[in-house]
């Protein structure tokens, strides 16, 4: 909102600060003040204001002067409109019939008639101050229906009399009822919708934009000026319904001043005279009175000091806020307070103030006016306990061990397009849809993190970054309408190469590598036997995001914990991957069932190891599970370890001639495993070694190995 | 060279040999290595080829007897001058000897190329931001709050004192779940617009006293642009106890803030607007690139709007106290803070495009390694 920092001077007959410490008063009491821009000699400055939602009494001129007014301790000019009385005059005939069929909606209508006016473009102060606002001239008529409400906040609106049939009616629009708004749209009414009416249309969508038959027009003559006050969320409601936000609207769904109508119409009707013509008649002013009971007249609140003290707390200068403080700050807001007891006010509440209901208000505001900055920073004491949510140890090791691997840390969107959610959620079906989804490739609420992965893959191979290495922990969700789930999770993916130097050579990413990372993991947790397991019979089929055969499930205590693999060529490629990219999830929930591993230290042996290794040569079927149960079954107390040193398959491009000159038939591989003896008491004998390697040699022939010279 | 042939035994031959000898080894300069030091040891007393072991086998082995006892003597004289050069060191000792890059050949390495590493993943700007948040609330007491993204309307509006048809919610544009329409609005389903209504499910859980710091990520129906993303993070926090003052706030994210950014910051309150706490107030830190001079990132105001806070309604103590009647508003009293992650994260390592959190571009992330 734009203020003219003269404008409100002209409230502040008494104020001697300059304007840029009258901004900072202000921005310091809340009544912010975003930008100061100078309006050239004489005209002094242009406020840029923020006014928070619940200060619609302070979105305007007098709202702003009397927050100043307040701050400085000054006098607030008062506001009347000479020549206007105040409400209905019992003399006068009313010169036009107003009916109040909507008591529920509306909960006050004026109406003045002015008679004989000439439209003409606006002069003097409106002009000057319009000009320096960049608000756009209209007509003297609709500028000074909104000169009042820059002025006083309190929109009002001009018809013309010789569009209006009969009485003014407030009420309830019918249902189908059109109306052609000024912004020339025509609108079809909603029966909650309340309208100004006449007695045979629709005049205007009450407290949200005027009708375009009754607008004022160069040749109007006659004007009816109407300034009410309308049920906030009968507006709110309204605007919403009709996607019309204006500036009566924002203020009347916020609470308008309830006693301001007439005074308002007096200020609009003034200016528009000021061209000519005449008032017909008094003010015609139809009160609510259950309204008025809920604003203007709501009951006075207590307001305690003790209670000031306990909430507020110690101020800079030690003494906390005292209790003249407080009664001179809120009368300055125009609150009325009246002594009850030595340590409470009764304290009645204005008009234009309907955020105020409860005594916590007016703490807020005497904190507020007194000032932030004059409070002390103390420190509470504190005696409970500090707890932690059960998994954030789990979840900061998982993610330290794949930090230490070298997988960097990514945050992906929560949504993806419904195409995602079909091929990743976990179980066909339960993907959650949004309402409203910000585009349609976040239609859906992400069943899986890996859609947001390939995007961050893809996204960095599309830069020409090549070597990618990435983990997502976050929440994935499914359900239905009724009900929402949410798991934690972990996405890995995988592309390109590791790091490379003068020392050591490039080396792509392959399989193993999203496997040690899944490991690493697992590791980290008290997960007892952990099976890899590739995803065919008994497994079942591999999800359609993973190659059917470079891929595996991961099963810990009886769940899979964890899917990772290659990414089938077809999905990469119709995501325009270019390269081999290996992707995974961790099912968090799952992993977090299990506690963390905790370390207990064995006594050490003071007796050598002793290595052996077995050169051997299998068939592809036999896997290296099924080589590690044969030798781990064979219960060797002194077996201290065992594991592949060396694997040679030949490889794909591997010429038949090449594995025939290694000693290696088709279908065939072979192995070096590594096995490592040692006793925690003694060193071991010649013939213990040698029966041990015998029974190792005779457990792999069993599996159908073959051992080589 | 080799060792002369001794005319005769006489002892003015001799003498006149051991002196051409000890004038040799006069003429060599004084080492100033260790090096020169050893190559002039080897070159006289050297077991098999030294020139004294030479003189020994040219001349003692073949001396006759009378003569032996005049050689010997004239030997151990030659012996202890050469031992005394030896010792002659110059003033500062001996410089270690110079290992020549060309002459040690392979044995040498090139120790400036780098060095072999397995490089680390690098933290996610916003995880590490938001747990350095936490951390610092930790060390206050604060319990770590965690609660569910999607959450119902009643624990992301209604309970926070946001009536149904209030203005203030239009300020947390709300992407909603599918199918809530037959629902009554309390428990229609949506992405959760702030980590507050872990504040409510928290306290229904829990009398007080509470002290809890909430980290998450939240979403709103926002346009995105270079500062503003519909997904987002924040750090709130909630201290409730039967003594709980606006002083204390304050004095709390002083604090905090000193903690965060360096015990010179300064911090700054002004009135704010929040549905849930009363009365609320809006942070500024004084700038922590120009410690408040004005430069080009506080817009040269000096100062960095950081968090907003206050006092928590009493009307938000009333919901809970429907779960927990210890929330009496008229003996309990308490404040909430809550903070973008982002915003402080962007303004910490200069980042000036908020999508690139989101992106997983490699060349951002590597650069918090």
């Amino acid at each position: 909102m734009k203020v003219l920092s003269n404008w409100l001077r002209s409230y502040l007959p008494g104020l001697t600060a300059g304007d840029r410490e009258l901004a900072e008063a202000l921005t310091l009491r809340g009544i912010a003040v975003e930008g100061i821009f100078d309006l050239g000699p004489g005209n002094g400055h242009l406020f840029e204001m923020d006014i928070t939602t619940n200060r619609v009494d302070a979105m305007n001129h007098y709202g702003i002067a009397r927050e100043a007014a307040a701050i400085y301790g000054l006098p607030l000019a008062p506001l009347a409109a000479a020549g206007f009385a105040a409400g209905n005059s019992p003399s006068a005939k009313p010169p036009i019939e107003v009916r109040m069929e909507a008591p529920d909606l509306c909960g006050r209508f004026t109406a003045r008639v002015l008679k004989n006016v000439q439209i003409q473009p606006s002069t003097g102060e409106v002009r000057e101050r319009f000009a320096l606002l960049e608000q756009k001239p209209i007509s003297n008529a609709v500028d000074a229906t909104n000169y009042v409400t820059l002025a006083i906040g309190h929109p009002t609106h001009a018809f013309d009399l010789d569009k209006v049939e009969g009485a003014i009616v407030l009420r309830r629009a019918r249902q189908g009822e059109k109306l052609k708004t000024l912004d020339g749209v025509e609108r079809v009414l909603d029966p909650e919708d309340l309208v100004v009416a006449d007695e045979r249309k629709a005049l205007a969508l009450a407290g949200v934009m005027g009708g375009w038959e009754t607008m004022i027009a160069p040749e109007t003559k006659n004007v009816l000026v109407e300034a009410a006050w309308f049920d906030p969320l009968s507006i709110r409601r309204s605007s919403k319904r009709h996607g019309l936000h204006t500036d009566a609207s924002h203020r009347f769904e916020r609470g308008a001043d309830f006693n301001a109508p007439p005074l308002a119409s007096a200020f609009v009707s003034q200016l528009l005279l000021l061209a000519g013509g005449g008032v017909e008649g008094g003010l015609v002013d139809v009160i609510v009175p259950a309204a008025a009971a809920r604003t203007a007249g709501r009951p006075r609140i207590a307001l305690r000091h003790r209670e000031v003290r306990r909430i507020l707390g110690a101020t800079e200068d030690g003494r906390g806020v005292d209790w003249e403080s407080s009664r001179r700050l809120l009368q300055a807001l125009g609150c009325g307070l009246e002594e009850a007891g030595s340590d409470a006010y009764s304290v009645s509440l204005p008009s234009w103030r309907l955020d105020l209901e409860r005594e916590i208000d007016l703490i807020e505001e005497i904190a507020r006016v007194y000032g932030y900055d004059r409070f002390a920073n103390t420190l509470p004491v504190f005696s409970g306990a500090v707890v932690s949510p059960p998994d954030r140890a789990k979840q900061a090791e998982v993610r330290r061990g794949l930090l230490a691997l070298g997988w960097s840390e990514a945050v992906s969107s929560s949504f993806c397009s419904a195409a995602d959610a079909a091929v990743f959620a976990p179980q066909p079906g339960t993907a959650v849809a949004m309402g409203n989804p910000l585009s349609e490739e976040a239609g859906m609420l992400r069943p899986s993190l890996l859609p947001g992965m390939l995007a961050m893959l893809a996204n960095n191979l599309n830069r020409n970054v090549s070597d990618v290495q990435l983990f997502e922990i976050g929440t994935c969700f499914s359900g239905a309408p009724a009900r929402v789930n949410e798991r934690p999770a972990l996405a890995l993916g995988l592309s390109g190469a590791s790091d490379a130097g003068p020392h050591l050579p490039l080396r792509a990413f392959d399989f193993y590598d999203i496997k040690g990372a899944v490991e690493e993991i697992l590791d980290r947790f008290a997960a007892g036997p952990v099976f890899f397991e590739p995803f065919s019979g008994a497994a079942g089929l591999a999800p359609s995001w993973l190659h059917p055969l470079r891929s595996a499930r991961v099963v810990a205590a009886g769940e899979t914990v964890a899917c990772f693999g290659e990414l089938p060529p077809a999905e990469a490629q119709q995501r325009k991957l270019r390269q081999a990219v290996f992707v995974g999830e961790v099912y968090l929930d799952r992993l977090y069932r299990l506690p963390l591993r905790h370390p207990i230290a064995r006594e050490l042996s003071r007796y050598q190891a002793v290595r052996r290794d077995f050169s051997f040569v299998f068939p592809t079927a036999v896997r290296w599970q099924q080589i590690a149960e044969a030798i781990g079954g064979l219960d060797i107390a002194d077996l201290a370890g065992f594991a592949p040193r060396e694997i040679f398959r030949g490889g794909r491009a591997q010429k038949a001639e090449a594995k025939a000159a290694a000693g290696l038939p088709a279908g065939h591989y072979s192995i070096l495993i590594g096995v490592a003896f040692q006793s925690p008491s003694r060193t071991l004998r010649d013939e213990e070694l040698q029966s041990y390697s015998q029974s190792i040699v005779a457990a792999l022939e069993a599996i159908g190995g073959k051992q080589r010279a | 060279m080799q060792i002369p042939l001794l005319a005769d035994w006489s002892e003015a031959s001799l003498a006149q040999a051991f002196a051409a000898l000890t004038a040799e080894a006069d003429s060599a300069p004084p080492p100033r290595t260790e090096e020169e030091r050893e190559n002039f040891r080897l070159h006289w007393l050297g077991r098999k080829q030294g020139r004294l072991k030479l003189v020994s086998e040219a001349w003692l082995k073949s001396a006759p007897n009378e003569a032996k006892r005049e050689l010997g003597k004239r030997f151990n004289l030659l012996k202890e001058h050469i031992l005394a050069r030896l010792e002659d060191l110059p003033a500062g000792g001996l410089e270690p000897a110079a290992a020549s890059f060309a002459a040690a050949g392979e044995a040498a390495i090139d120790v400036t190329l780098p060095g072999t590493r397995k490089r680390p993943g690098a933290e996610h700007p916003l995880i590490k931001t938001m747990n350095e948040i936490v951390a610092v609330f930790e060390a206050m007491g604060y319990s770590i709050g965690i609660g569910p993204e999607v959450e119902t309307d009643y624990y992301n509006f209604e309970s926070l004192n946001f009536p149904p048809n209030h203005p203030a919610r239009d300020t947390q544009d709300t992407l909603v779940i599918a199918g809530q329409e037959t629902k009554p609005l309390r428990e229609r389903l949506l992405m959760r617009t702030h980590t507050s209504p872990v504040q409510m499910r928290t306290m229904e859980r829990q009398p007080p006293p509470v002290r809890i710091v909430i980290p998450g990520k939240v979403h709103r129906n926002d346009a995105a642009d270079a500062t503003h993303s519909p997904i987002f993070h924040q750090v709130e926090g909630l201290c409730v106890d039967d003594n709980i003052t606006f002083s204390d706030l304050k004095g709390t994210l002083d604090h905090a803030m000193k903690a965060l950014f360096g015990s010179s910051v300064k911090t700054r309150f002004f009135p704010s607007f929040f549905p849930f706490t009363e009365p609320s107030a809006d942070v500024q830190i004084s700038c922590i690139f120009c410690g408040g001079a004005g430069c080009k990132k506080c817009k040269q105001s000096g100062w960095i709007e950081l968090l907003g806070c206050g006092m928590v309604d009493p009307a938000v103590f009333a919901f809970a106290a429907r779960e927990q009647p210890a929330y009496d508003p008229s003996r309990i009293s308490g404040f909430a803070f809550g903070m973008g992650v982002e915003r402080i994260a962007m303004m910490k390592y200069g980042i000036t495009d908020i999508g690139q959190f989101y992106s997983g571009d490699m060349r951002f992330l590597e650069q918090f390694l």
